[in-house]
């Protein structure tokens, strides 16, 4: 590989030539026959020349030593970044660069203080081997790959077998020896151990190329040191000669540190805090943080490192590499490099048979770092103009890029200061719980009562767990699965018996979208907050503010360019939950309602923007689009990842050394297992009917949590071959009519890299033989307004997918920092500067308060209304725009032909509004953007005017309750009389004291208030009316029997009669026209109310009489139905006396009606106490 | 309401205690006093439900019936066992029941006798059993039914506010209808926000808000809410501990009566 780029240092070739030879297999026409030439003799190692590159370009940087806070992407293994490893063998007396491995310490080292996070350096082994073994390389050298650690995949088939290189007998320079040439930016430290990108290993060379210097070929992106996590066999390798002592141990180091990794990032997707300790001893790497000035006069070799640059730059634009933003990563490494590191001398001593122009190191002093960056930048100014203000700010003041290229700097200024905050709105984030649908939850979805009731208190303990794992969470030494887990396992046991577990699914999936969607949900900062802090603060504050935020921020996300796959914020509750059911009913089920909504939500018709004439670039058309774009984008994301975990979690497991035999016999075993979703499918369709921008992201969560076979099965290996061939075509030059706009294509480069660099991926995955791909041709054509040409990604979307791209700023901040002497490092003392209102919440703002309220309002609104009220205002918005008509006439009609004719007028009123506002919004939106701010003004008032004048129709009154429509409710409440009846029942019941008794205007009063109530009405229910007629029905009786006590001298203690039979008429009157209870009259001829008059002494029969007569007369009661009651009275156990009256009573009852006043009087008979007489009954 | 007859004195001082403080209300006073007093007899309930108290209490019953039938033999029995009357009464009439049939009475039969004691079979105990009745403030089915009316007014209260306010709602009733499995007094069609919280129901609480009672609603009721509706207000008309208006951000808000800012979405162009 050396050759090509010798050929081109030698200006042999040129790099378009050098490109096109490396991008394409076959020869163009437009190639130069002399290069052509030059080119087909090397052609068997096209394929290798990027990861030679790559490599090449790390280990030529690895003397650099880029300082400052934890910058992502530097490995920990550099000889004096780790002082204190131990037990690896001696060095070689000349360095190390003469081995063919890597020392020991370095993967030691690695072990010490590399998390999880790091799996950079990964040889995944079965992918390769498995390919070799199938492949046409065939099964020779299956088992001896494994063994070379270094001898990954990477390495074409074709050229694998006889022709194998004995590499033992050339002495290159050891540019894997991570000492020695560390991985660019392996410095400080700190977030090392988060560092994931791999560093690629050494590919044997094949003997023809065995000429060439150096030997060793390494592909892509730099990092961590370890090479390999192949099991080795040593013995067997065909290469295995040369080996040093240390391999084998160093083989088992890695395995451990694999299994380690997997473990860790199983159990713990979050990175772990990087420590900082590892590099600290060294003050001469990581205390002197003082950056060397950069100088443009001082670069070495101009020629050569903008040859090197061209050709570099080429690669990225060509897709060749395989993670767009950790190459850009790299070179901002470069640009930010703080000083060389002195050469030993070994390290200068010229390789003997070295071409010359590769002799000498590319980067001799960080000037040349600095001149090598700044070329390359200029060339991917376009990726770099399309990066968030922030970041764009920090490159637009680095001084050296002022220095070494003042009008990359003048783009990027103007970039900076032209770059909108292209911030789509941004939803309240919603931790509210998924509302009750009646038409999905009610009794009529379930196939009983049980099931019903039963899914009903699973809902509240779901929530209940919920709430306490977000006020707990976060407490050191809680414990998920302790604090939690018996709990969710018995709410799985009572959903398996009750059969429901597809309704707290359906619950389950609601609450993580719901929960995980937006972008604050998941843990992460949401873009565009900092420069709202920012600009509340004074601009001399400003760089210290920011200070001292990069200084909060950055140790907190640490995950470097290529973090591992993490659940954080909300969605680790989610993870948890499903680890501690640890149910497959719910699994099973999970799964199935994950499925269908991915394949629902993928295929989602979005509504696209009519084809516009004469305005169609306004962006403001296209806001809408993109907010339901992303909110599709991110649900469908989300789900894929759960799908992703779900489905492969059975498989999970650390990384097994796997033999060939018990590789193959898994992959047979897996190999037919139906995929549990046909993502193969769903992306062929994406790619076809051009809608990758949707598709793809969630197919790169699904796949970045499988398990390592996964790669490995002819699905899933059809599935990665044409994401590669995506990935490769996915040219960022190119823009033209149909082409994917530019922003989209960034978003599939950035999580396709990031996929690539997965630890489950193999990494020879993206070097595949070209051939293949060329195979897999997708005809892309069919579908001419895809979603891909339309410019649904937008600069938020892209952050909130790809938080890591935010490394890059970070990375520049760190050199904000520290560079410079003016302060002596990049630790400094920060004073915080406070502004009222900082870290306070804001407070609520009207339109928020209204935004809210709007959002709210869908809440607990069948989803169908929200879509249709949206649909309107886009529709009618874009309509505004073009004939500027005024929304409000038209959204209302539109609204109400599009809902349901039962919608309550309420809701239909509010959703016309709304539709309304978001129609005039988007008008207004588009007017601001166009049209000058008086006119704005203008339009508003209009719209305020009329809006104002059409003011909404008073909502109609719920009918009054039984009163007249004057009534004022100011009758005495219920319950107030129920009371007070009750204490004059409790009075003439006793026990009282002699004094006591109530005023019979009290009495009248009292009955008075009843009526007035009972024909108010407004307060009153069914079971106070009821109880009222019961005691009205026993006053009547104590009245009969003057048994209410009477305030006044105690001679006096009985009511008159007139006012008796006064409350008896006031009575019998509530009885008739008022109670609409039926009243338990019958009550009053039962034996206990009627031995009431036992105790009255006069006996007041005349009172009874009376009473029953007017019960009669009023048609309360029927003569007979007295009659029965007092003929039932018989047959209770009366005195002699006492039944000889009740006889003289009913014969008087049934006697004439009008009987006169004195003829009662003979019913009045004295008789003794009968109080005993009573008790005794 | 009269003071109850069974009233533990340590209680009466507290509330005379209370009754000085002129911001209270009657009304939340016997709130208050009828929640603590019901925490006694909850914390006494068992004690009384012994086999040989209840042979004591029948015991003790049948003798001062025999003694004098007319007297308050079971009222003044509950008061001196410091027992609510009502309750007392349950027991009697159960032990009495019991006595009388061989199968031990049903609940329904025992609370049909209680609300209309004229159909329980000896008369002296209909009458004892009434005294009792009308003589408890804090128990016995009229009591119930004067609490369930309290409820039902502030229910109706709260409604006509909603209505005057232009508020659209669906009831508990419709909820019910609509086969909603649990059931605020209020759902709010469109929401508003009070003092800048989203509220989405309305739950009409016509009793002071204490901690014993307000953890139970919330386990029983408002978080069950919450789960199904989202943010929700709660009016404790009677008044509440304020401490416990802790949930507002979570998305329970309490009030002591109708909040009046309240902020409905308006659909002006602003």
């Amino acid at each position: 590989m050396a050759a090509v780029l010798e050929s081109l240092l030698r200006e042999e070739l040129s790099v378009a030539a050098a490109v096109r030879w490396i991008a394409r297999s076959a020869q163009s026409s437009e190639d130069d026959p002399r290069e052509a030439a030059a080119l087909s003799s090397l052609r068997p190692l096209r394929k290798e020349f990027v990861p030679f590159l790559l490599n090449f370009l790390r280990e030529q940087s690895s003397r650099v030593l880029p300082q400052g806070p934890p910058t992502p992407a530097k490995a920990p293994g550099s000889s004096t970044g780790l002082p204190g490893r131990s037990g690896g063998p001696p060095r070689g007396g000349r360095g190390a660069r003469n081995q063919l491995f890597p020392p020991i310490e370095a993967s030691s080292a690695t072990t010490a203080d590399a998390p999880s996070a790091r799996r950079g350096g990964r040889r995944r082994g079965p992918g390769p081997a498995r390919e070799r073994g199938r492949g046409p390389g065939g099964p020779e050298e299956g088992v001896s790959g494994e063994c070379l650690p270094w001898a990954g995949g990477r390495r074409p088939r074709s050229s694998g077998s006889p022709s194998s290189p004995s590499l033992a007998r050339s002495d290159p320079p050891n540019l894997s020896n991570l000492e020695e040439f560390p991985p660019v930016g392996s410095v400080p430290l700190g977030s090392a151990g988060t560092k994931p990108s791999r560093r690629i290993n050494p590919t044997p060379v094949s003997e023809e190329r065995s000429l060439s210097k150096p030997k060793t070929c390494f592909t892509s992106p730099p990092i961590s040191c370890v090479p390999s996590s192949q099991p080795s066999v040593l013995d067997t390798s065909p290469w295995g000669h040369g080996l040093p002592s240390g391999c084998r141990s160093l083989q088992e180091e890695r395995e451990m540190l694999r299994k380690e990794r997997s473990k860790q990032l199983q159990q713990s997707p979050t990175p772990a805090c990087p420590t900082l300790e590892s590099g600290s001893p060294h003050p001469s790497r990581t205390g002197h943080l003082t950056a060397e000035p950069a100088d443009p006069a001082r670069v070495s070799s101009h020629h050569r490192l903008e040859l090197v640059a061209l050709v570099y730059s080429s690669c990225i634009a060509e897709n060749l590499v395989p993670n767009l933003f950790l190459e850009l990563f790299f070179v901002l490494q470069l640009l930010t490099a703080r000083r060389m590191v002195a050469a030993k001398d070994s390290d200068l001593e010229t390789t003997p048979g070295a071409v010359d122009s590769l002799e000498s190191p590319l980067f001799q002093s960080v000037h040349d770092c600095v001149f090598f960056a700044v070329k390359v930048l200029e060339r991917q100014f376009h990726i770099l103009s399309h990066l968030d203000k922030g970041t764009l700010k920090l490159l637009a003041e680095n001084e050296r890029l002022l220095c070494f290229s003042p009008a990359l700097q003048g783009c990027l200024r103007a970039a900076y200061e032209g770059s909108v905050a292209k911030v789509s709105l941004a939803m309240p984030p919603s931790a509210q719980a998924v509302s009750f649908q009646p038409e999905t939850d009610n009794r009529a979805n379930f196939s009983s009562d049980r099931a019903f009731h039963t899914f009903k208190k699973q809902r509240d303990v779901f929530y209940e767990v919920l709430r306490e794992w977000e006020d707990r969470h976060e407490e050191p030494g809680w414990d998920f699965e302790k604090g939690l887990g018996s709990r969710i396992r018995a709410m799985m046991g009572q959903l398996s018996a009750a059969c429901s577990h597809s309704h707290f699914v359906r619950l389950f999936q609601k609450q993580l979208l719901q929960m995980c969607q937006s972008p604050g949900g998941a843990g992460g900062t949401v873009l565009g907050e900092a420069p709202d802090v920012l600009n509340m603060l004074g601009a001399d504050k400003l760089g210290r503010l920011r200070r001292l935020q990069e200084r909060l921020v950055a140790p907190q996300s640490s995950g470097g360019p290529c973090p591992p796959p993490t659940f954080p914020g909300c969605q680790g509750f989610f993870r948890d939950f499903i680890l501690s059911a640890s149910s497959f009913q719910f699994n099973q089920h999970l799964m199935d309602s994950l499925s269908l909504k991915i394949r629902e939500l993928n295929s989602l018709a979005l509504p696209q923007p009519e084809p516009s004439d004469e305005d169609g670039e306004s962006d403001v058309d296209w806001q809408g689009e993109r907010r339901q774009f992303a909110v599709v984008l991110l649900s469908l994301r989300l789900l894929a990842k759960f799908l992703g975990f779900v489905a492969f979690l059975p498989y999970r497991g650390p990384e097994p050394p796997l033999t060939r035999e018990l590789q193959d016999s898994i992959l047979s075993l897996r190999s037919q297992v139906p995929p549990v979703l046909d993502v193969r499918a769903l992306l062929q369709q994406g790619l076809r009917a051009r809608r990758a921008v949707l598709t793809v992201p969630w197919l790169v969560e699904f796949l970045s949590l499988a398990d390592h076979i996964v790669p490995m099965l002819d699905y899933y290996r059809s599935v990665f071959t044409l994401l590669l061939h995506l990935h490769r075509s996915l040219i960022l030059s190119k823009e033209s009519e149909g082409e994917m706009c530019f922003l989209n294509k960034l978003l599939l480069l950035a999580v396709l890299g990031w996929l690539f660099q997965i630890p489950t991926v193999p990494e020879d995955l993206f070097f595949l033989e070209e051939g293949q791909l060329d195979v897999l041709e997708v005809d892309t054509v069919a579908s001419e307004h895809g979603l891909d040409s339309m410019p649904v990604v937008d600069q938020q979307l892209l952050y909130t997918c790809c938080p890591y791209i935010g490394e890059l700023r970070k990375l520049l901040a760190s050199w904000v920092s520290g560079s410079s002497g003016r302060s002596g490092g990049f630790v400094r003392k920060i004073t915080p500067t406070t502004t009222t209102g900082l870290g306070a919440q804001p407070p609520q703002t009207t339109q928020g308060l209204q935004a809210q309220l709007a959002q709210a309002f869908f809440h607990n609104h069948p989803p169908s209304l929200r879509r249709t009220v949206e649909f309107v205002a886009e529709r009618i918005g874009s309509n505004c725009v073009k004939h500027i008509k005024f929304c409000q006439k038209k959204s209302p009609g539109a609204v109400r032909a599009l809902l349901p004719e039962e919608t309550p007028a309420a809701v239909l009123s509010s959703a016309e509004n709304i539709a309304v506002s978001l129609a005039t919004e988007k008008a207004c939106a588009w007017l601001s953007a166009n049209i000058t701010a008086l006119i704005r003004r203008e339009v508003k008032a209009a719209v305020s005017r009329t809006l104002r004048t059409q003011g909404p129709e008073p909502a109609a009154r719920g009918e009054r309750r039984g009163c007249s429509r004057a009534c004022e409710h100011h009758a005495p409440l219920p319950s107030h009389l129920i009371s007070e009846i009750k204490d004059v029942l409790s009075l003439a019941v006793g026990p009282r004291d002699p004094e006591e008794g109530v005023a019979p205007e009290y009495l009248e009063q009292l009955l008075g208030h009843l009526g007035q109530m009972l024909r108010c009405r407004q307060f009153l229910c069914p079971p106070a009316e009821q109880h009222l007629a019961k005691c009205s029905v026993e006053l009547a009786s104590l009245l009969v029997a003057d048994q209410i006590p009477i305030l006044g001298p105690p001679a006096q203690h009985q009511l008159e009669r007139g006012q008796a039979r006064r409350l008896l008429l006031m009575l019998l009157s509530l009885w008739k026209d008022d109670f609409q209870v039926p009243v338990p009259l019958q009550l009053l001829l039962r034996p206990r109310n009627v031995a009431l008059l036992a105790d009255t002494r006069p006996k007041e029969w005349d009172l009874l009489l009376f009473l029953l007569r007017e019960l009669v007369e009023k048609d309360l009661m029927k003569q007979m139905e007295i009659k029965a009651c007092l003929d039932s009275l018989y047959e209770a156990q009366w005195p002699g006396d006492f039944s000889e009256e009740l006889a003289t009573l009913f014969n008087l009852f049934s006697a004439e009606p009008h009987v006169p006043e004195t003829q009662l009087r003979a019913c009045e008979l004295v008789q003794p106490n009968r109080g005993t007489v009573l008790a005794q009954s | 309401m009269g003071l109850p007859v069974g009233f533990p004195v340590s209680l009466l001082t507290g509330i005379e205690q209370i009754e000085r403080k002129p911001s209270q209300s009657q009304a939340t006073l016997l709130s208050i006093f009828s929640q603590e007093y019901q925490k006694h007899i909850k914390r006494t309930h068992a004690k009384h439900h012994t086999s040989e108290a209840i042979e004591s209490y029948y015991q003790r019953y049948l003798n001062g019936v025999r003694k004098n039938g007319a007297a308050p033999v079971l009222l003044e029995l509950a008061n001196e066992v410091d027992y609510a009357p009502s309750l007392m009464a349950r027991i009697i009439l159960e032990r009495f029941l019991q006595k009388h049939e061989e199968a031990p009475p049903s609940k329904s039969v025992i609370n049909s006798m209680l609300r209309d004691p004229s159909q329980i079979p000896d008369g002296v105990l209909a009458n004892q059993v009434y005294q009792c009745i009308v003589n408890d403030c804090c128990y016995g089915p009229l009591v119930d039914c004067i609490k369930h009316a309290i409820g039902h007014e502030h229910e109706v209260l709260l409604r006509d506010l909603l209505l005057e306010k232009n508020l659209s709602f669906l009831d508990e009733d419709q909820l019910r209808a609509r086969g909603y499995d649990k059931t605020p007094d209020f759902i709010l069609q469109v929401p508003v926000a009070v003092e800048g919280h989203i509220i989405h129901w309305i739950e009409s609480k016509a009793s002071f808000g204490d901690e014993c009672s307000h953890h139970a609603y919330l386990h029983d009721q408002f978080w069950s809410y919450w789960n199904r509706f989202g943010p929700g207000l709660v009016i404790y008309w009677y008044g509440f501990i304020q401490e416990l208006d802790c949930n507002r951000e979570r998305g329970i808000l309490l009030h002591a009566c109708f909040p009046t800012d309240i902020v409905t979405l308006c659909h002006s162009v602003a």
